[in-house]
């Protein structure tokens, strides 16, 4: 069973001569339980389908469906009980006065839980954030913490898709490494559907079975890590992308 | 001393922590670093430290004035400082000048007071709606607060209390509906950067609707650059309560509104300097202390003088 | 081997409400004409380094050295007025990010035809002239045009190069490049390392090139000096860099997870403490 379909999308952003086309006509399947990896670079619009998707974004058309259930203007209630978002920034996603005990705590609220307790300490264990964590404030912990403080909020309403838009991208690579091992983990254990995005072609391969590429909005190819890891690309963008992503070689 | 130090080390410390075990002394110890940043400037210190003083003299005006600010003595008017057991003077009725300070301390307190409760509130109120809410709502609510702030800020609180009657409380609410507007400005402009930003977005998408949004994402990231500006704009406050009574239009005699004060020693100011000089000076100090201390909260509350760079 | 640059025992200390801190301990390296690589994680004191040796750290941070050479000069007992001469006509700096580091509201022109005049008091027209054949240097197609323009007109690719050409319109001996692609999307990444790179050899410059990422590092640099905590924990050539031996740059290199060859899980760095107590390791030359 599907997931995640998208179909025919297109998402804008402005009206009339202001208009941007974001993403043109987007097409994809996520199966229940895969990763699916959007790359590309910044301005393809590999973001903008995410938001799209969680309703920040409004402008679109097509077709979107989670489970079967095609998506409308507006999200139903029970939706973001369903799908849930990781932000790239752990320094921007958290409210600055906002402890980790306050950001869980409205989070589970929220969702209409009561045992609110036990949920929070269960979620810290969860990303391997010791009670020590619990009342402390954004600016008294460190990039990775933070992020592993946004995925518990992700993972409050117990979600079966999480969406992750460029999760790791602000962090340090020894961090990020502990934060891929952690969603890799979280994936198995509690059977999660993950659509990542990311600029980084090796964190892709790594998290994902299927990868599409994107370039100014539109998706140039959908292949399998297989077929990257063999360098074998069918798009010449893709190619280049790669290549680039090697490090640098003179005369390229 | 060590007995009483070794306690306080253990408070120190666990106020410092970095690790804090519950909601409560997580805020006390965010509170506390606040406080030490305060501490740190001294000019901010001096300003609270003569604020203190103003609310301890206010407290204990009767405890602490020699005289009764009301009692005449027609035959004792004018006297210059020291004369006649009058420290600072009387004035054109006889009346003890320091005494009158003293007792006009409360009247200056209680119209900072109310205002500082009125205006940032209604400017928080329509300033977060406008911003947060956009299209036609932040449009119509905007041109209302620009209509307010086309006329020169005295004058719209004149026409007020001219419409109102005079006294205290009319002069309080004119003087809060003329000083609303740069708050709803200020906090629009905040909520504007902050509704676009990613946890603005995360808890969107926890289902949380536009008021609790507003009420506990928005405001508590408004309300210190509102403090602040609160603070720097008491001095302005104090001045314009001052003016209405200089005008006859704030406090009635024979209250010992500040201003008023100074309008009636006005009269003989070339003779005797002190009847006027004296209010005039409790104005500028108290002036001066809200501006030091906003300075200083400026530094320790405004996110974006921030010293991380 | 010539030396540019000389450095030893290097220090940066911050003044904190906790006592000092010390964000660079006691580096010692040097600098030829080469590609010199330093890489280390966010707080490692990388950027530091390189902004310390132009002497832009602000007050209260303070500099000491025990040597700070540029061919035999020392930067550190140079005055203000001197120090501003040093830089950008012996050593320049390319920022991260282009977008804060051009004036917003002065055109691409006035910006360069400025800096070359304060450093060389060529004519206007000679100064116009050179501007263009930088900016042709650094592969942008209509330099007239750039030239008229206003820094917001310019994709990050673009405003990137022209902060190359505003650097190397003097000449310098040293260019310091602070992670000067990370904020460029790979594509553009490519071409704009290949014009410094290009630069770097035709014009016989030192280069010291500030970056996170180990694999760039590698394959652009000639040596790398891998910084931990203000320290140098390891330094190697570049193209040995994936044969390190420290534990701290394996660790590194380990955890990167990789498009060749799948990993079942990324191995997460274990810090030792001892890293960030042992001394500073020698990068002279």
């Amino acid at each position: 069973m599907s997931e995640l379909e998208f179909d025919h999308l297109n998402v804008w952003f402005g009206e009339n001569e202001d208009r941007v086309d974001a993403v043109k006509n987007a097409g994809f399947t996520v199966p229940s339980g895969a990763s699916f990896g959007l790359v590309g670079e910044s301005g393809s619009g590999k973001s903008t389908i995410l938001r799209a998707l969680v309703g920040l974004v409004p402008t679109w058309s097509g077709t979107m469906k989670v489970a079967g259930v095609p998506m409308g203007k507006k999200r139903p209630r029970g939706f973001y009980k369903d799908v849930q978002m990781v932000f790239q920034d752990p320094y921007a996603s958290l409210h600055p006065r906002h402890s980790v005990d306050q950001v869980l705590s409205e989070t589970l609220k929220l969702h209409g839980f009561d045992d609110i307790e036990d949920r929070i300490k269960q979620l810290l264990a969860d990303v391997g954030l010791g009670p020590a964590f619990r009342f402390r404030y954004p600016h008294q912990l460190s990039g990775g913490q933070r992020q592993r403080v946004a995925i518990a909020r992700a993972l409050a309403p117990e979600p079966s898709v999480l969406l992750l838009d460029e999760p790791t991208s602000a962090l340090d690579v020894s961090v990020q490494a502990e934060v891929l091992n952690l969603l890799a983990d979280l994936r198995e254990k509690q059977h999660l559907t993950y659509l990542m995005v990311s600029h980084n072609l090796a964190v892709v391969a790594h998290m994902c079975e299927r990868v599409a590429v994107m370039q100014n909005g539109e998706i140039v190819e959908v292949m399998s890590v297989h077929e990257m890891r063999a360098m074998n690309p069918a798009h010449p963008y893709t190619k280049h992308l790669l290549e680039s992503s090697m490090g640098y070689k003179p005369n390229a | 001393m060590s007995i009483i130090s070794a306690p306080n080390q253990g408070l120190r410390a666990w106020l410092m922590t970095d690790t804090p075990t519950s909601r409560r002394h997580a805020q006390l110890a965010a509170l506390y670093s606040a406080w030490l940043s305060l501490r740190s400037n001294t000019m901010a210190m001096l300003g609270l430290c003569i604020l203190i003083l103003l609310l301890l003299v206010a407290v204990f005006a009767p405890l602490l004035a020699p005289m009764d600010p009301l009692a005449q003595d027609l035959a004792g008017r004018l006297a210059a400082p020291g004369e006649g057991g009058h420290w600072l003077g009387t004035d054109t009725l006889g009346r003890d000048i320091l005494s009158r300070v003293i007792y006009g301390s409360r009247i200056t307190l209680y119209i900072v007071t109310l205002v500082a409760l009125i205006a940032p509130v209604a400017g928080l109120l329509v300033g977060t709606i406008a911003g947060y809410t956009g299209g036609i709502v932040d449009a119509v609510l905007m041109r209302i607060t620009d209509i307010f702030l086309a006329f020169p800020r005295l004058v719209l609180a004149l026409a007020f209390v001219a419409a109102l009657g005079a006294g205290i409380e009319n002069a309080v609410l004119a003087i809060s509906l003329t000083a609303w507007p740069p708050y709803a400005r200020i906090s629009r402009a905040e909520t504007l950067t902050i509704r676009n930003s990613d946890f603005i977005a995360a808890v969107k998408l926890q289902g949380a609707g536009p008021l609790r949004i507003i009420t506990k994402h928005i405001w508590p990231l408004c309300i210190s650059s509102l403090i602040v500006r609160v603070t720097l704009d008491m001095a302005g406050v104090i001045l314009a309560a001052a003016g209405l009574g200089f005008l006859g239009l704030g406090a009635q005699p024979p209250s010992p509104e500040w201003g008023a004060m100074i309008s009636e020693g006005r009269k003989v100011i070339l003779d005797h300097w002190w009847v006027a000089t004296v209010p005039g000076l409790a104005i500028f100090t108290v002036s001066l202390a809200f501006n030091l201390l906003g300075d200083g909260l400026r530094d320790v509350l405004d996110p974006k003088e921030g010293k991380s760079g | 081997m010539s030396n540019l640059l000389d450095v030893e025992n290097l220090t940066v200390t911050f003044p904190t409400r906790s006592g000092d801190f010390d964000a660079v301990r006691g580096l010692s390296f040097t600098l030829g004409k080469e590609r010199l690589g330093i890489v280390g994680e966010s707080g490692s004191g990388k950027s530091m380094t390189g902004r310390a040796i132009l002497r832009l750290i602000r007050p209260p941070g303070r500099i000491t050295a025990d040597r700070m050479d540029l061919h035999g000069q020392d930067l550190l007992s140079l005055s203000e007025n001197e120090m501003n001469s040093v830089r950008g006509q012996k050593i320049s700096m390319i920022m991260q990010d282009p977008k804060f580091s051009l004036n917003p509201v002065m055109r691409i022109s006035e910006q360069i035809i400025e800096i070359y005049r304060f450093h060389t008091g060529a004519s206007k027209k000679a100064a116009w002239d050179k501007a263009i054949e930088m900016l042709n240097a650094v592969s942008i197609r209509d330099p007239e045009r750039v030239m008229r323009a206003y820094p917001h007109e310019m994709s990050g690719g673009m405003g990137q190069r022209i902060m190359i050409a505003m650097m190397l319109i003097t000449e310098p001996e040293i260019l310091i490049a602070d992670e000067p692609t990370s904020a460029l999307d790979v594509s553009v990444q490519t071409s704009v390392l290949t014009i410094i790179d290009r630069l770097v050899k035709e014009r016989g410059m030192g280069l010291i090139f500030i970056s996170h990422d180990l694999n760039l590092v590698a394959s652009f640099c000639d040596r790398v000096l891998i910084m931990y905590a203000g320290r140098i924990v390891e330094t190697c050539a570049a193209d040995k860099l994936h044969e390190a031996t420290h534990p701290y740059t394996r660790g590194l290199l380990n955890s990167l997870p990789r498009i060749d060859a799948p990993q079942s899980r990324l191995e997460a760095l274990v810090r030792d403490p001892a890293w960030s107590t042992a001394p500073s390791v020698s990068a002279r030359q």
